[in-house]
């Protein structure tokens, strides 16, 4: 899906919500996965002007989950292990979202080049 | 011999019109309250002139070509303003599938000596009206989403109520998503509540909302500490078990905000505030 402004944050959380429901995810890990997709969403609109986000379903022999990947073409992060300390923020906000993303989620992968972009890949399991 | 289509149609262009026309008129759905019959000659007469200006015998094989931007701009535009009218995607579609089968019907006329070239211009035809017809809705469901878009707007404003729930007692139960332009609503209409009511305490009930990031976090905490400003406490209600555990996680602070499971906990909270009391009155007894 394409994040290019505002209004697409909600229809992209909803797609999300939807898959999670379909794979009989938790309510407490739906609204963790979502919050985190938020958080990822939004930071891809405020810092890269906008970027691509898909959804995946994953399973394997015990377990299904959902893979979300986020892929910006923007300015990209100078200093990742910075980005992803509690509080630090270039925007004069909470400085949670990346952070509080990884705490949200099974997996969290993040690879960022200044000039190039940032993809952000996060795994959240049906159960745990 | 090769038959030039183009030149073909245009030679026929009066009997394609009136064709068309009937066929449109002959249509069920034909939305005469919304569009006369004059306006919708006018439109189709002008999409026909600029279809056979347009095609020629080279780009009738290709529906990409450049030269048919004029049409698609012309059909663009009726069927956005048809989207806004309130047309179904039925009605918008009849209008250029009928013109297709009007051309259909005029190259069967004309070409039924000639089976191969009938064919080769009816593929041909075919091709070209469905990537008009792509167009249309294309711009159709465009047209539907600006509409949609302004709806937003309007249910944002019209969705933010302040309640005076009591003497001095404010409520704002908040459904949907608080992003930034609807953070600034909520807060406007609580802090001119609070001035005109001279209330001391609002209650933000949060039930309604599906999740809470640190955007929205943020959002709620400033609300709270504008609130304060006005001399009045803010306690915030409906947090469900599963935001709490993602705020939490998050590492969102609220543990400066008097939170509350339920509009009803934190009503009574109110009321110890002021030292109100429910009491559940003794009965007269009968005489
Ligand atoms: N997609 C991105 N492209 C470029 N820079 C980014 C991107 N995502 C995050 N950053 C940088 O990493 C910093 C930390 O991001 P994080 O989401 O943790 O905090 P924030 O967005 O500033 O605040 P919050 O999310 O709490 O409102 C940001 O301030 C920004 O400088
Ligand atoms: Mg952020």
């Amino acid at each position: 899906m394409k994040i290019e402004k505002e209004q697409d944050v909600i229809p992209f959380r909803n797609r999300v919500k939807e898959y999670a429901v379909k794979i009989g995810m938790s309510l407490v890990n739906q609204t963790k996965l979502i919050t985190a997709a938020s958080e990822l969403v939004r930071n891809m609109l405020k810092y890269a002007g906008g970027g691509t986000a898909l959804i995946e379903v994953v399973s394997d022999n015990r377990n299904s989950g959902i893979r979300l990947l986020f892929e910006d073409r923007g300015p990209g992060i100078k200093d990742v292990d910075l980005a992803m300390k509690d509080g630090y923020s270039t925007g004069k906000s909470l400085g949670l979202g990346l952070p509080g993303a990884r705490r949200l989620v099974n997996e969290f992968d993040i690879k960022s080049k200044p000039g190039e972009g940032t993809i952000v890949s996060i795994l959240k399991w049906k159960n745990g | 011999m090769k038959q030039d289509i183009s030149r073909l149609l245009q030679k026929k262009k009066k009997q394609l019109l009136e064709d068309w026309m009937n066929f449109q008129l002959k249509d069920a759905g034909l939305r005469e309250d919304l569009m006369s019959n004059e306006e919708l000659r006018t439109q189709s007469d002008e999409l026909l002139d600029s279809l056979l200006k347009s095609l020629t015998s080279t780009n009738i094989t290709d529906p990409q070509s450049a030269d048919f931007e004029g049409v698609n701009e012309i059909l663009a535009g009726i069927s956005i303003s048809r989207a806004r009218q309130g047309y179904s995607p039925r009605e918008t579609g009849t209008f250029i599938f009928s013109l297709k089968d009007a051309v259909l019907k005029t190259l069967q006329a004309e070409l039924k000596d000639d089976p191969l070239a009938l064919v080769d211009a009816t593929l041909n035809m075919n091709k070209l009206m469905d990537s008009f017809g792509i167009t249309t809705f294309e711009t159709f469901i465009k047209g539907r989403e600006e509409v949609i878009l302004r709806q937003t707007d309007e249910i944002a404003e019209i969705s933010t109520p302040v309640i005076r729930v009591w003497d001095g007692i404010l409520a704002l139960p908040i459904i949907g998503t608080l992003d930034s332009a609807r953070t600034q609503i909520v807060m406007e209409s609580l802090l001119e509540e609070i001035v005109e009511s001279g209330s001391t305490i609002a209650i933000l009930d949060i039930s309604g909302v599906p999740a809470v990031d640190s955007l929205v976090a943020q959002h709620i905490i400033k609300t709270v500490a504008a609130t304060r400003l006005m001399g009045a406490e803010c306690i915030i209600s409906g947090i469900r078990p599963e935001i709490a555990q993602t705020v939490v996680h998050l590492g969102i602070d609220l543990s400066n905000i008097v939170t509350k499971a339920s509009l009803a906990s934190a009503l009574k909270y109110a009321f110890t505030m002021l030292k109100l009391e429910v009491k559940k009155s003794q009965r007269e007894k009968a005489i």
